[in-house]
C-alpha cells in the first residue's frame, strides 16, 4: 500500500497527463457523431503516432538534463530516407525498414558523440546537426514525393484485421474471437505497446537506463557512483534518434511519399518539448519517462481534436471558430506548462527556488 | 590591442576572412569578378544583417542570464502586423509596445512563476501566433507598411543604410549597459548563480523581467524594420530569424548557460552567419549543401573555442 502511494507521488504529473487526456478523449469521443467506433480511433490514433514517437524521442535526452532540438529534423530525414527504400520485394521493404531505422539511431549516435567527446551544450549540437540533417533529407527528396509500399501502407494505417485480410494469417477467414476482439485495435496503438514495451522499458531497467536517470539527477554525484555517465548520454541521445526513426518510417506508410517540410520539423520539435513537459517530465532531468510523454502527446493531440466537434450554433459555437482554434490551443498549452508553478507557492524559502 | 579582443571574435573574425577569400576566389575563377569584396556587396549584406543583429543583440541579454527566448519569431511578427495595421503615427509605438508586452510576460512567467524560459517562450510563441491568426484569418496583412517604417529599413541619407545604424546605435547603448551600468553586471551576475546575486540583496526578478523586456523590445524593432524592408508584414515572417539569433549569439563566444560572454562577439558571430549564407547562395550552392555546411560551421567553431569542463564530481 505505502509502496503504491509512493509509486504515486513519484508519478504525479504523468497520472494528471493521463487524467487530462482521458477527460479530452471522453468528451470529445461522446460529442463526436462517429465516436466510440473503430473509425474513429483508427483515424486519430493515426493522427497522434508520429507526433507521439517524437516526442518520446525526445524525452531520453531530457531526462539526462539536455534536450534535442533535432527530434523533428530527424524524424524528417529518416521520413525521406523510407520514401526511397521501403518499396520493392518484402525482402527489400523489410531491409529498408531496418536501415531506416538505423539510419535514425545513427543520427541520435552522432549527436551523442558530440555532446559528450565534444563537450558542447546539447541545445547548440542538436541546433546545428537538426541543420545538417534537414540538409540530408534536402538532398534525399528535393521535392516531395517517393513511393512506399501500398500494402504496407494501408495495414499500418489501419486496424488489425486488415492486416489479416491483406496478408491472409488465417486460412478460410479470421476466427470470430480475433476478428471483434484485438482485430478491432488500430495498428498504431499496438506498434506504440510493442515499442515502449520492447524497447523503451528493457532500456530504462538497465544500467545504462537508469544512469540517464542518474546523470540528469546529479551528474557530478553520478560520475563519483562509477556510473559511465558518458555511455548513459550516448545511449539516451541514440535511444532518442531511433524513436524519431519510428515516427518517420510511420509518417511515411501514413502520407505514402517522403516530404522535406523544414517547418513542418521544427513544430513536431517544439511540440515535442511542450509534450514532454505536459507529460510529466522536468525538463530539468532526472525524473519523468517516455510513458508520460505519449500521454502528453495524447494531450496536445486531444486538444486539437476537441474543437473539431463544437456545435458551431451552440452556446460555445465560437470555440469551433477555425480562426481562434490556435489561440485556445496556445492558451491552454501555456496553462498547461504553467501548472508547474504550483511549487513556487509552496516553498516557504525563495533561495530552494533558484535550481 | 589583441588582449582586448577575446578569442572567440579572433577566431570568428578570422573566419569570415576566410569565407570571404574562398568566395572570392570562387568568383574570380567563374565569373571573372571579385563581387564579395566590393564595397557595395559589403554594405549591402551589413544591411541584412542589421535585421538578424537586432535580434541577436536582445536574444544575448537573455542567454546571458542563463534562459533562453523562443518568442522572438513571433514576436517579430505582431509586431511588424499590429504596425502596418495601425498605420500613421502610432505604427512604431505599436510596435515596439507589442514587445514590452511579450517582454513583460515572458519576464513574469519566468522570474515569478519559475516556469523553464524555454517551454515558458514557447507557449507565448504559440499564443501569440494564435493571436496574429485570429486577426488577419491567417492571409497576409493588407495594409502597407508606413513611409517612416520604409524609410528606417531602407533609406540612407548619410551613405549607409538606416537599419545599420539602427542597429549600431542599439549596439552601443547595449554595450554602455553590459559594462558600464549595474544592470548589465547584474545580468552577468545572475549568469553565474542567481542565488548569490539574491543574497547580495539584489531584486533578481526585476533583473529577469528587464531582460527579457529588452529582448522582446529588440525583435519588435526587428520586425518594424523587416516589414519596412519589404514593405508588408507577412505570416511566419520572424521564424526564419529565431534559430540563426541563437547561433549568432553562440558562435560569438556567449556561453549558453550563461554569464559569460562579449557583446563584440555577437556582431561578429552575426556577421558571420550572414555572409555564409550569402556567399552560399552566390555560390549557387543547393538548399541542402548550405543546411549542412551551416551546422557544420557552428560545431566546428563551437569544438574550437566553445567547450565546457569535464565533469569530475
Amino acid at each position: 500500500m505505502n509502496n503504491l502511494r509512493l509509486r504515486f507521488s513519484q508519478n504525479t504529473g504523468l497520472w494528471l497527463g493521463v487524467a487530462l487526456f482521458v477527460a479530452l478523449y471522453v468528451f470529445y469521443s461522446t460529442l463526436h457523431p462517429k465516436g466510440w467506433s473503430v473509425d474513429l480511433l483508427v483515424q486519430n490514433s493515426n493522427e497522434s503516432f508520429a507526433l507521439i514517437m517524437v516526442s518520446m524521442a525526445q524525452t531520453v535526452p531530457v531526462i539526462t538534463g539536455g534536450i534535442d532540438l533535432s527530434v523533428g529534423p530527424m524524424m524528417t530525414m529518416v521520413n525521406c530516407l523510407a520514401s526511397v527504400l521501403v518499396s520493392g520485394s518484402p525482402l527489400a521493404i523489410v531491409l529498408g525498414i531496418l536501415a531506416c531505422l538505423a539510419a535514425g539511431a545513427l543520427a541520435g549516435f552522432v549527436n551523442g558523440c558530440i555532446v559528450v567527446f565534444g563537450r558542447i551544450q546539447p541545445i547548440i549540437v542538436t541546433l546545428a546537426t537538426g541543420a545538417i540533417y534537414i540538409g540530408i533529407s534536402l538532398f534525399l527528396r528535393p521535392s516531395p514525393g517517393g513511393k512506399i509500399d501500398d500494402n504496407l501502407s494501408w495495414v499500418a494505417t489501419n486496424a488489425l484485421a486488415e492486416m489479416d485480410s491483406t496478408f491472409h494469417w488465417f486460412a478460410g477467414g479470421a476466427p470470430t474471437w480475433f476478428s471483434h476482439g484485438p482485430g478491432r485495435l488500430p495498428v498504431p496503438i499496438v506498434l506504440i505497446v510493442l515499442i515502449v514495451l520492447l524497447v523503451w522499458i528493457p532500456f530504462r531497467n538497465t544500467v545504462t537506463g537508469r544512469g540517464c536517470y542518474a546523470v540528469g539527477s546529479a551528474e557530478g554525484a553520478a560520475y563519483m557512483s562509477g556510473l559511465r555517465i558518458g555511455r548513459s548520454k550516448i545511449a539516451a541521445y541514440t535511444i532518442g534518434g531511433l524513436f524519431a526513426a519510428f515516427g518517420g518510417v510511420y509518417l511515411a506508410l501514413q502520407t505514402g511519399s517522403g516530404n522535406a517540410d523544414i517547418p513542418q520539423a521544427g513544430a513536431y520539435t517544439l511540440n515535442s518539448i511542450a509534450a514532454v513537459v505536459v507529460g510529466g517530465t522536468s525538463l530539468f532531468g532526472g525524473n519523468g519517462g517516455a510513458v508520460g510523454s505519449v500521454f502528453g502527446a495524447l494531450v496536445l493531440r486531444a486538444i486539437s481534436f476537441c474543437f473539431r466537434v463544437v456545435d458551431s450554433n451552440g452556446p460555445f459555437g465560437f470555440l469551433g471558430n477555425p480562426l481562434l482554434q490556435p489561440i485556445f490551443e496556445g492558451v491552454i498549452l501555456l496553462l498547461a506548462v504553467s501548472l508547474g508553478a504550483a511549487r513556487v507557492f509552496r516553498v516557504k524559502n525563495r533561495l530552494s527556488l533558484f535550481t | 590591442m589583441l588582449k582586448s579582443i577575446d578569442r572567440p571574435t579572433l577566431i570568428a573574425s578570422s573566419f569570415i576572412v576566410i569565407i570571404l577569400l574562398a568566395g572570392t576566389v570562387y568568383t574570380v575563377i567563374t565569373q571573372g569578378n571579385a563581387t564579395f569584396i566590393e564595397p557595395a556587396y559589403l554594405l549591402q549584406q551589413l544591411k541584412i544583417a542589421a535585421f538578424l543583429g537586432i535580434v541577436a543583440a536582445g536574444m544575448m541579454m537573455v542567454i546571458l542570464l542563463g534562459h533562453i527566448d523562443l518568442s522572438v519569431a513571433w514576436t517579430i511578427a505582431a509586431s511588424a502586423m499590429l504596425a502596418t495595421a495601425v498605420g500613421g503615427a502610432w505604427a512604431i509605438p505599436v510596435g515596439l509596445g507589442v514587445g514590452l508586452a511579450v517582454g513583460l510576460v515572458n519576464g513574469i512567467g519566468v522570474a515569478f512563476l519559475r516556469v523553464p524560459a524555454m517551454i515558458f517562450t514557447l507557449g507565448v510563441n504559440a499564443v501569440l501566433r494564435g493571436l496574429m491568426v485570429m486577426l488577419t484569418g491567417g492571409f497576409a496583412p493588407q495594409a502597407d507598411a508606413t513611409k517612416f517604417m520604409i524609410w528606417l529599413a531602407t533609406g540612407r541619407p548619410l551613405g549607409i543604410a538606416n537599419s545599420v545604424l539602427v542597429w549600431a546605435v542599439i549596439s552601443a547603448a547595449l554595450v554602455f549597459m553590459l559594462t558600464r551600468t549595474p544592470f548589465g553586471r547584474y545580468i552577468y551576475a545572475v549568469g553565474n548563480r542567481e542565488a548569490a546575486t539574491y543574497l547580495s540583496g539584489i531584486n533578481t526578478r526585476l533583473v529577469l523581467i528587464g531582460s527579457f523586456v529588452i529582448c522582446s523590445m529588440c525583435a519588435a524593432l526587428a520586425g518594424l524594420l523587416i516589414a519596412g524592408y519589404s514593405s508588408k508584414a507577412f505570416q511566419a515572417m520572424g521564424d526564419a530569424y529565431l534559430l540563426p539569433a541563437i547561433a549568432a549569439v553562440v558562435v560569438g563566444g556567449t556561453n549558453i548557460l550563461g554569464g559569460q560572454g562579449r557583446y563584440s562577439g555577437t556582431i561578429v558571430g552575426t556577421i558571420l552567419i550572414v555572409l555564409l549564407q550569402s556567399v552560399l547562395s552566390v555560390a549557387q550552392m543547393p538548399e541542402a549543401g548550405r543546411q549542412v555546411i551551416y551546422g557544420l560551421v557552428i560545431i566546428v567553431m563551437l569544438l574550437v573555442y566553445g567547450r565546457g569542463s569535464v565533469v569530475r564530481a
